[in-house]
């Protein structure tokens, strides 16, 4: 048990690659919590996607021990949190269990959109705030610039920052000593009846589920008898430890500070992150006040490429579902790719994560359909209905309007790209709310669907700044607005997994940029085949494959049966790729790829 | 009856060496300044000795000396191998003895030599009648050159047979119309008719690759001229029979209707595939590719070819690849009897487009069809 005024729990707010993860290692190893030769890069990032990709997904903890200038040892709880605004829940739910903050921001890049978006949370869970200026090492490193830069645009003092380099290690000991002097210690009552909040929980394939919490009033020991207040399930505890990365056992832990536990629970769902831990005898007068749980918001199909994957799939999912309860599902079939999966995400680089995951820890192969958001029916006799797939859009007469949800998106762009940008987003059915300057970036906040922005709005963003933006959102309301139904019919067959929702006044252009994406995107067959665009029974865009002519090989003797037979197997083994919609074979990459809006 | 029968029985022997590599060909030839011909005689030899001992008794058909350029070959080295094969194998009474020749002058100097040693066919590479396009083929003949040979050959055999290459760089329909004519109008008998096909791993593949070998027909060009080829072969009474074979009726090549139909055959030499079913099982063949090291082998008694048995549904598979090419087209109880299965909806519905007519047991490809006939074998085979 460590006493209150020892311990500081913090949390480092960053926008990608400004160096919260490099930070997040200088202070393990200077602080030598990790042994100099188990040290690697990016410590706290453990699953293979994090590392590849640069991000943080999932939030990690590490609980250093800091000898400061004054002579005492500080436990120091740093909580890891994604950057990403698709997993801001995370983020906001982990900033509850610390008191403050370290903003880190790139000495030759300043304020981006996400570097705003996670300071704001921290503001909001009331976070003593140290700023800090990375990459000093970098000629182009202006902390002058940048400080004047977190003041006008965040308008916090900037006058302390602290410049560091994370990659050398300069001004490592001046974050240390911050972090001690200038954010607050926990508080909390040793003798009161145990109250903690459940942080995070994961599945570990030795321990079961670990559950991750931070301990603000009682102490809670191994063998304790605990409560779940919101979900009413009691457990006894099997392990308690904290994490220095790696679990180190400890008899009990006391108010203010972090740790994990195991208690036999089967799976991840059976806790709720931000649910009250207590003891089963003597539980606290009141809960914590609860979170809501993460919603999913993007919505798309998964199906095997091979439909004999099915059941393969069905398993892989139930096993990540284990470590992952923010996603959902539910069967689907579809006539055109059979047996799969509707799945619910809390955002796009949510889903491709998922996604990924399934393709590489699973080795399977799948097909994803056009992601689309949840849409409120508002039927004629008063029910609201979700649709989460425009397949299942209902017949028309019987809807009295369709509600759509809308986002706030802030985005920052040097002003050179600020027309492209504006252009963007006025293509996207944008509504600017606000545009202001700092020095030659631009801010700027549209109220946009998030329907436009959930497929290749980030990717189109990047590729038209050269990569300069940054882009953040969060959901702001449902919107009554003219959405329609676009089917697609191939060969006079509408294919139910190319549906989408459209705003009536897009559709034709939607609808023609997708029909001419199909016409290169399906292979000639043997016939003529029409692709056409339609809106109720209306076609609004059509275009025609022509058919094949010719494709037959002018020589073929003795020698040749061996290889022709090879080929003709490995172009079976390819057509398992295709989906067979009527007599017309459907490529499984043409499902995503007939969206894509550019030219 | 063992199914092969059905295709009959021949020999394939391979020469690897040319005069110089055409950019287009990706056919086992290279070439060699200096070729012992007497070594590669005895290989042969052995060859045949070895392979004869494995399928006693079975009546040769037909042979095949193929390249390369096998009119490279010197006369008496063709004579001793043909000698050796009489020798070893009880043989038809009239076979077919192809030699692959090209028109060059010095090699139409020996054709008279070759038809002493048993050649009763020749199959001639002429691939174009004007020096501007045999140029840009890489040829090393002229259309004179390729004329006078042709005189000499008909001469010489009674059989004789050339190859064309067409859809060529900036070669319009009007061109190959005129062409083509011409071709006919030589008294042949038989026509192998190729559209020329950029191969992975040649120079022109290379070209093409480099923005280069412009002027190469599109699709529908490649059809139509496809369709004037079928059209004025039949009209000067040499239909096709194959998909680029096109003979007066009775004078198809009878050693390659046996790789269409299925039936065995003994491959010799560096590159040889062969089919041959041997107690109970039908084996693939292939020799070792590279001359010197098929070369090396064969004299130490090393083996020069790998054998892999072919599963019933690739048997299958390959007669139907094979046999669909020819105008005589496909028996599907044979098919059926090899183990291949056909998708009853499939078929249907490639008979419903016009691709395909069905009698009895018989399917073979309309005209429309037969230009993409591998988009109806990825339709039908090993389903
Ligand atoms: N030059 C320099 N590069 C740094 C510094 N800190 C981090 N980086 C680099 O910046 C990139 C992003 O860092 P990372 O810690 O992954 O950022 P995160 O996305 O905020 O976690 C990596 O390539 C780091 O090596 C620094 O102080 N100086
Ligand atoms: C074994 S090859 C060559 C025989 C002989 N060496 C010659 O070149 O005359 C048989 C025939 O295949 C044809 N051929 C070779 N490569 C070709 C290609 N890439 N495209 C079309 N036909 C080709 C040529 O007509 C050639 O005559
Ligand atoms: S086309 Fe004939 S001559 Fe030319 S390299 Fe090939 S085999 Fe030799
Ligand atoms: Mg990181």
């Amino acid at each position: 048990m460590t006493q209150l005024d020892r311990i500081r729990n913090f949390s480092i707010v960053a926008h990608i690659d400004h160096g919260k993860s490099t930070l997040a290692d200088r202070l393990i190893q200077m602080t030598g919590t990790v042994a100099e030769r188990d040290m690697k890069a990016q410590l706290l990032d453990s699953m293979d996607i994090e590392r590849e990709r640069g991000i943080t997904i999932k939030a990690n903890t590490v609980r250093i021990e800091y000898p400061a200038r004054d002579g005492h040892t500080y436990i120091l709880n740093l909580i890891d949190t994604p950057g990403h605004v698709d997993f801001a829940y995370e983020v906001s739910r982990s900033m509850r269990a610390v008191e403050g903050s370290l903003l880190v921001v790139d000495a030759s890049q300043g304020v981006e959109a996400q570097t705003l978006a996670n300071v704001y949370q921290a503001i909001d869970a009331g976070h003593d705030i140290v700023p800090v200026l990375n990459k000093i090492d970098l000629p182009a490193a202006d902390p002058e610039r940048v400080k004047e830069n977190i003041e006008d645009v965040i308008g916090i003092d900037a006058s302390d920052a602290i410049p560091i380099s994370a990659k050398t290690g300069l001004g490592i000991p001046e974050v240390l000593e911050a972090i001690v002097t200038r954010l607050p210690a926990p508080k909390g009552e040793r003798d009161a009846p145990l109250k903690a909040m459940l942080v995070d929980s994961w599945y570990d394939s030795y321990l079961g589920v670990v559950v991750m919490i931070r301990v603000v009033d009682g102490v809670i020991r191994k063998g304790d008898r605990i409560k779940m207040m919101q979900t009413g399930a009691v457990y006894g505890i099997d392990k308690l430890a904290v994490l220095k990365p790696q679990m180190v056992d400890i008899a009990e832990l006391g108010p203010g500070e972090i740790g994990i536990f195991t208690a036999s629970i089967k799976q991840v769902r059976d806790t709720r992150v931000g649910d009250t831990v207590t003891h089963e005898r003597k539980p606290c007068a009141a809960p914590l006040p609860g979170f809501k749980s993460a919603q999913p918001v993007v919505f798309c199909g998964l199906f095997p490429v091979d439909a004999a994957d099915f059941e393969a799939l069905r398993d892989a999912i139930e096993k990540l579902a284990l470590n992952d309860a923010s996603f959902s599902y539910e069967m689907e079939t579809s006539a055109a790719l059979g047996f799969g999966f509707r799945m619910g995400f809390l955002g796009l680089l949510h889903l491709e994560v998922v996604r990924d995951r399934l393709e590489r820890e699973y080795d399977l192969e799948l097909i994803t359909t056009a992601p689309s958001v949840v849409f409120k029916l508002h039927m004629k006799g008063g029910e609201v209905r979700d649709l989460h797939n425009p397949a299942d859009m209902p017949d028309l007469t019987l809807i009295d309007h369709i509600e759509e949800p809308r986002i706030k998106a802030t985005i920052m762009v040097p002003d050179e790209y600020l027309g492209d940008i504006l252009k963007l987003c006025q293509d996207r059915r944008g509504i600017q709310l606000n545009l202001t300057y700092a020095g030659n970036r631009a801010m700027v906040e549209y109220d946009l669907p998030l329907a436009e922005v959930v497929f290749d709005f980030y990717d189109r963003l990047k590729s038209v700044t050269k990569g300069y933006a940054s882009f953040d959102y969060q959901l702001s309301e449902y919107r009554e607005d003219h959405l329609v139904k676009m089917s697609i019919l191939v060969n006079d067959e509408p294919v139910d997994a190319l549906a989408i929702m459209v705003h009536r006044d897009r559709a034709e252009s939607r609808g023609r940029v997708m029909v001419e994406k199909l016409k290169e995107l399906i292979p000639r067959h043997m016939f003529k085949i029409p692709i056409q665009a339609a809106i109720g029974g209306r076609v609004i865009a059509r275009e025609t494959i022509s058919a094949m002519r010719k494709d037959v090989t002018a020589k073929c003797y003795g020698g040749d049966a061996t290889r022709k037979r090879k080929l003709l197997e490995k172009q079976k083994e390819g057509k398992k790729k295709m989906r067979q919609f009527g007599k017309v074979e459907i490529p499984q990459t043409a499902f995503i790829n007939a969206l894509k809006m550019d030219g | 009856m063992e199914n092969w029968r059905l295709g009959g029985f021949g020999l394939y022997l391979h020469w690897p060496f040319c005069q110089s590599k055409c950019p287009y060909c990706d056919f086992n030839s290279h070439v060699a300044t200096q070729i012992d011909q007497r070594r590669w005689e005895r290989a042969y030899l052995a060859e045949i000795d070895r392979l004869a001992a494995e399928t006693p008794g079975r009546v040769l058909q037909t042979v095949f000396l193929g390249g390369g350029t096998p009119s490279l070959m010197q006369p008496d080295l063709v004579a001793a191998i043909l000698d050796r094969i009489r020798a070893r194998w009880p043989m038809v009474n009239d076979p077919e003895v192809t030699l692959e020749a090209n028109p060059g002058s010095a090699e139409a100097g020996r054709f008279r030599a070759y038809a002493q040693a048993g050649v009763t066919r020749l199959s001639m590479g002429l691939q174009a009648l004007n020096d501007d396009d045999l140029r840009r083929l890489g040829r090393l003949h002229t259309a004179a050159e390729a004329r006078a040979a042709f005189a000499i050959a008909h001469e010489a055999f009674a059989r004789v047979s050339f190859d064309l290459i067409y859809a060529r760089q900036d070669q319009t329909p009007q061109d190959w119309r005129t062409e083509l004519r011409a071709a006919l109008d030589m008294a042949v008998d038989h026509l192998s008719l190729y559209q020329l096909t950029v191969e992975d791993g040649t120079a022109f593949a290379d070209r093409l690759a480099r923005g280069g070998l412009r002027g190469l027909p599109d699709e529908d060009r490649a059809a139509e001229m496809f369709e004037i080829t079928q059209d004025i072969t039949a009209a000067a009474g040499l239909p096709s029979y194959e998909v680029s074979n096109h003979a007066r009726p009775g004078a198809e090549s009878r050693h390659n209707l046996i790789y269409w139909r299925s039936g065995d055959w003994v491959g010799i030499g560096p590159g040889a595939h062969g089919r041959l079913t041997l107690g109970g099982r039908r084996w693939a063949t292939e020799a070792t590719r590279a001359p010197g090291a098929w070369l090396a082998a064969v004299e130490t008694g090393a083996p020069a070819e790998t054998r892999s048995p072919l599963t019933p549904a690739e048997q299958a598979d390959e007669y139907l690849l094979m046999s669909l090419r020819l105008t005589e087209g496909t028996d599907l109880d044979r098919h059926a009897a090899l183990g291949g299965r056909i998708d009853p909806g499939r078929l249907d519905s490639l008979c419903h487009l016009g691709m395909i007519t069905r009698e009895g047991a018989c399917i073979r490809t309309t005209p429309r069809g037969r230009m993409v006939l591998n988009a109806i074998l990825r339709d039908l085979a090993g389903a």
